[in-house]
């Protein structure tokens, strides 16, 4: 499916990052938004970065996955 | 967003459409929308001449047969693993699914991402890794992204089978076949990401349908909706973008930069629609090497749908799931004929999931 959630970039290294949804760690490629950077954040698909977003859209978001139940780092799915 | 602060967006919305003397249909493109539109009651909420269609937006739905069965028979070869998003693995294909042919012996690992299958691929040099490249724009970048990094780090033993779409060109394929009567699209948010809004800017102009990108919460949909009908009332036809916080016009350049890289745009089969020109992503030549199709010499078969399953049609609006005779007694999300009932988004698991009492078809009448 094509839900993209949003987290914040941990640490940069090259292309990939660590990148923190709500306590959970998951290392994501920033290939895609190559302008990311540390503190950022960014709305991430299968483990992509695919756009970066503001602190408060990122928060508003994250609101409502939570008000709908969605695991927001779940993934697997296309 | 409360349910208290969507009231006047939902006033305003009753207000226009009370102005409009006919029903109104819009397809909302996208499965997260479908599922985020039942999840949060927005059918319940709109004016009763407002009718929202789901459209060809779950990927695991718009993957033709022939290319199931040739992701269930490519599990079968030796010396192969196929890597895998999850919602692909309980759909039904000719031949059992990709869990049934696990439970025979197959190696089928789910990935969150297929950056694990390549480095899956690179720790793991007597086997092949096969990943399954379906899904939209949204998804295909990673896809393209982990195949020029196989090609420059020579990770030979990885290979995609290619199915990623365009969108677009679905949409268009529908309004021109006139079979289902469209007003204006609510348009996919995340596939806008990367294509950005002012892709849908021929069907504005070819067609005279406006379409609007919204987000996935319940006052962006609402707020979709309500730019759409207000269009509709006054006879335009534009391109509107209210999910600003993530889509840009021009989308994400570096995303379709690399899409065109290591794809070229070719004509695609899609369930139920037949060949769509312009709709599909081929591997080029250059990352030939990565692609399935070409690296076992598969000739993908005909489709041969589930007999009596009406997924072909339902991803076209053509018809309500519960108007398939399988839907909800012979298919369910337990034991699924067709994909729209396997994919978390697939608008017939919506329906069986949330479907108003008196929605679902009636039992059958004992004998």
């Amino acid at each position: 499916m094509c839900l993209a959630v949003p987290g914040q970039i941990v640490q940069r290294h090259g292309d990939v990052a660590q990148v923190d949804f709500q306590g959970t760690r998951l290392e994501v490629s920033l290939v895609l938004t190559p302008e990311a950077d540390s503190g950022g954040w960014v709305l991430v698909h299968a483990g992509f970065a695919i756009s970066e977003l503001t602190e408060s859209d990122a928060r508003k978001t994250w609101d409502y996955l939570r008000e709908a139940g969605i695991d927001g780092a779940q993934g697997g799915e296309t | 967003m409360t349910s208290s602060s969507l009231e006047p967006i939902r006033t305003e919305l009753a207000q226009c459409c009370a102005r409009i003397d006919r029903e109104v249909t819009i397809m909302e493109v996208c499965g997260t929308h479908t599922m985020s539109i039942f999840r949060n009651g927005i059918r319940t909420l709109l004016p009763p001449n407002l009718r929202l269609i789901s459209g060809p937006g779950c990927p695991v739905c718009v993957t033709a047969q022939r290319h199931i069965d040739a992701a269930i028979d490519i599990a079968a070869l030796p010396g192969v693993i196929v890597a895998t998003y999850g919602d692909m693995v309980r759909v039904p294909g000719r031949r059992g699914s990709l869990e049934s042919r696990r439970a025979n012996g197959a190696d089928v690992r789910v990935v969150y991402s297929i950056h694990d299958a390549l480095k899956l691929a690179a720790g793991e040099h007597e086997r092949t890794i096969v990943f399954l490249g379906v899904g939209f724009e949204t998804t295909a970048p990673a896809t393209a992204a982990a195949i020029r990094e196989a090609y420059a780090r020579r990770i030979d033993n990885f290979c995609v089978l290619p199915a990623h779409k365009w969108v677009v060109p679905a949409m268009l394929a529908l309004l021109e076949t006139r079979d289902v009567p469209i007003d204006g699209f609510l348009c996919p948010g995340h596939v806008s990401v990367i294509i950005g809004a002012q892709a849908y800017q021929p069907i504005v102009e070819r067609h005279h349908r406006p379409c609007v990108v919204a987000g996935f919460e319940p006052g962006q949909i609402l707020q979709g909706l309500l730019s759409l009908v207000a269009q509709f009332e006054r006879g335009g036809s534009a391109v509107d973008n209210v999910y600003e916080a993530a889509v840009k016009d021009e989308g994400n350049p570096t995303a379709l930069m690399l899409l065109d890289e290591v794809f070229e745009v070719s004509s695609a089969v899609w369930r139920g629609m037949g060949v769509i020109p312009q709709s599909g992503m081929e591997i080029r030549p250059k990352y030939a090497h990565f692609d399935a199709l070409k690296r076992f010499e598969i000739t993908l078969d005909v489709d041969e749908d589930p007999a009596g399953c009406l997924c072909g049609q339902v991803i076209q609006g053509k018809v309500m799931p519960q108007e398939c005779r399988l839907f909800g007694e012979d298919c369910t999300p337990l034991r699924p004929i067709g994909p729209c009932m396997v994919s978390s988004e697939g608008t017939c698991a919506a329906w069986f999931k949330y479907g108003r009492p008196g929605t679902r078809r009636a039992s059958k009448p004992p004998t």
